[in-house]
């Protein structure tokens, strides 16, 4: 979701994001319920031709997989001793399969129009939940990542260049601070863009 | 131009007084305020979109009064603050200057067509599919500009826009800033960008000492501040910072 939607024309980057979300949730639940390895292998040839209709680069694709392949480094072992071969490659499969997908739809999708399709499903509920706060709150927690991701690099940096490598404490009180503070900016600018009331 | 009015205002942070009974008239089309840190410079801009209000006396922006009707005069008045960082809210170059508008009701042809100008005075559009925050900081200040400009606000007001920047990168967006239609209210250290505007006021303690055309103002501050070596401005300066969050 963070930066990584790649502009294109494809059929997929130009349908709606509210029915790119629904495929999503019943593919992902389809798949999570399916123990056949058979029928997830032809889920493998459905999934290969969404990315395909995508038409997004192989090499993003496999960047948002990269995070995955050392949790099934560690879990598909211990699947094959514990569990058997089948359930091993089942496990991998629907994992696989499902983080595809999600990059497929994040690859394909701008974060407002996430943002929009989440207001448009929150609408019905419009008296007791303020949609644009909801959409406001989950650009928010979007952009906190890269801007999280900077002050703790920032703060290790700072660290090693003190020579206190060991503490836990130099690291958490300065993040802490400086995140409780990159905050109060966040929401003076936010007051400043007009986005007060 | 708008005109932005100072009626005897101060404000005051942990006891000191930051800003001490200022009273001004601003309609020129670019002024300046510059002052030593903790000067009441970066508090008084504040003032002037209601992110900071006085504790006695009035600010009105084209008649109305920041404290009262904040969210109209908000409208008018665009803010762009020093760290570019904290002010980008969406993913996307492009997301971040449409985010602007998305209060604005538009319909989705018109929005987009006032994000591809702005992207475009900025020299932002072979960028706007980009991270934002991968963006170099003087790329992420301009981005800061279209985001708040997108808006159509009558008045700018920018505090130390240039203050993090390299020196090309600064002289990059005090070029954009010196082609901008809007009234713009600039608050900086660094004075070269002050040369051509129309009014620059030098503030001192939380008081207005000078009020004058370039020529004459950044030679008076350059004065003080050659000559400024006191103790007390060290408490000053960490009061003014309590106006910031």
């Amino acid at each position: 979701m963070i930066g990584v939607f790649h502009p294109g024309d494809s059929l997929v980057h130009r349908a709606p994001a509210l029915l790119k979300l629904g495929l999503l949730a019943a593919l992902v639940t389809a798949i999570a319920l399916q123990h056949s390895v058979l029928v997830l292998g032809g889920a493998c040839v459905l999934v290969a031709g969404i990315a395909a209709l995508a038409r997004v680069p192989f090499r993003l694709l496999w960047r948002q997989l990269v995070p995955l392949l050392w949790l099934l480094a560690i879990a598909v072992p211990v699947q094959l001793l514990l569990a058997g071969w089948e359930l091993a490659v089942t496990v991998a499969l629907r994992l696989l399969l499902a983080v595809v997908l999600a990059g497929v739809y994040s690859l394909t999708t701008p974060v407002t129009e996430t943002l929009d399709a989440a207001q448009t499903l929150l609408r019905p509920f419009r008296r007791w939940i303020d949609a644009d706060r909801v959409g406001l709150a989950l650009a928010l927690a979007i952009r906190a990542i890269p801007l999280l991701g900077e002050i703790v690099a920032e703060v290790l940096d700072a660290r090693r260049a003190r020579g206190a490598e060991g503490s836990i404490r130099a690291v958490a009180v300065p993040v802490i601070v400086r995140a409780l503070r990159t905050a109060d900016h966040l929401g003076e600018a936010l007051v400043a863009r007009g986005l007060d009331d | 131009m708008s005109a932005i009015v100072f009626e005897r205002v101060s404000r005051s942070f942990d006891g000191r007084r930051v800003v001490d009974d200022v009273s001004l008239e601003l309609v020129e089309h670019r002024i300046g305020i510059v002052g030593a840190n903790g000067s009441g410079k970066s508090t008084l801009a504040r003032m002037i979109n209601g992110l900071v209000e006085p504790d006695a006396g009035r600010v009105l922006v084209d008649g109305l009064d920041v404290a009262k009707q904040g969210r109209e005069v908000r409208r008018r008045v665009g803010f762009v603050f020093t760290n570019a960082d904290t002010q980008i809210v969406m993913p996307t170059v492009r997301e971040d200057v449409a985010f602007t508008l998305r209060r604005h009701r538009l319909a989705p042809a018109e929005a987009n067509e006032r994000v591809d100008a702005a992207l475009a005075r900025f020299g932002l559009t072979e960028l706007a599919e980009r991270p934002a925050h991968r963006l170099s900081g003087g790329q992420k200040q301009l981005l800061a500009l279209a985001s708040v400009l997108v808006g159509h606000p009558a008045i700018l007001v920018a505090d130390e826009p240039t203050t993090l920047l390299d020196a090309r990168n600064a002289r990059r967006v005090a070029r954009h800033l010196a082609g901008l239609d809007e009234q713009l209210v600039v608050v900086s250290h660094q004075l070269e960008l002050l040369d051509d505007f129309d009014r620059v006021i030098v503030m001192e303690r939380g008081r207005v000492v000078c009020d004058d055309v370039p020529a004459v103002a950044l030679p008076r501050y350059r004065d003080i501040d050659a000559g400024d070596d006191d103790a007390d401005d060290d408490a000053q300066d960490a009061a003014e910072e309590r106006s910031r969050p």
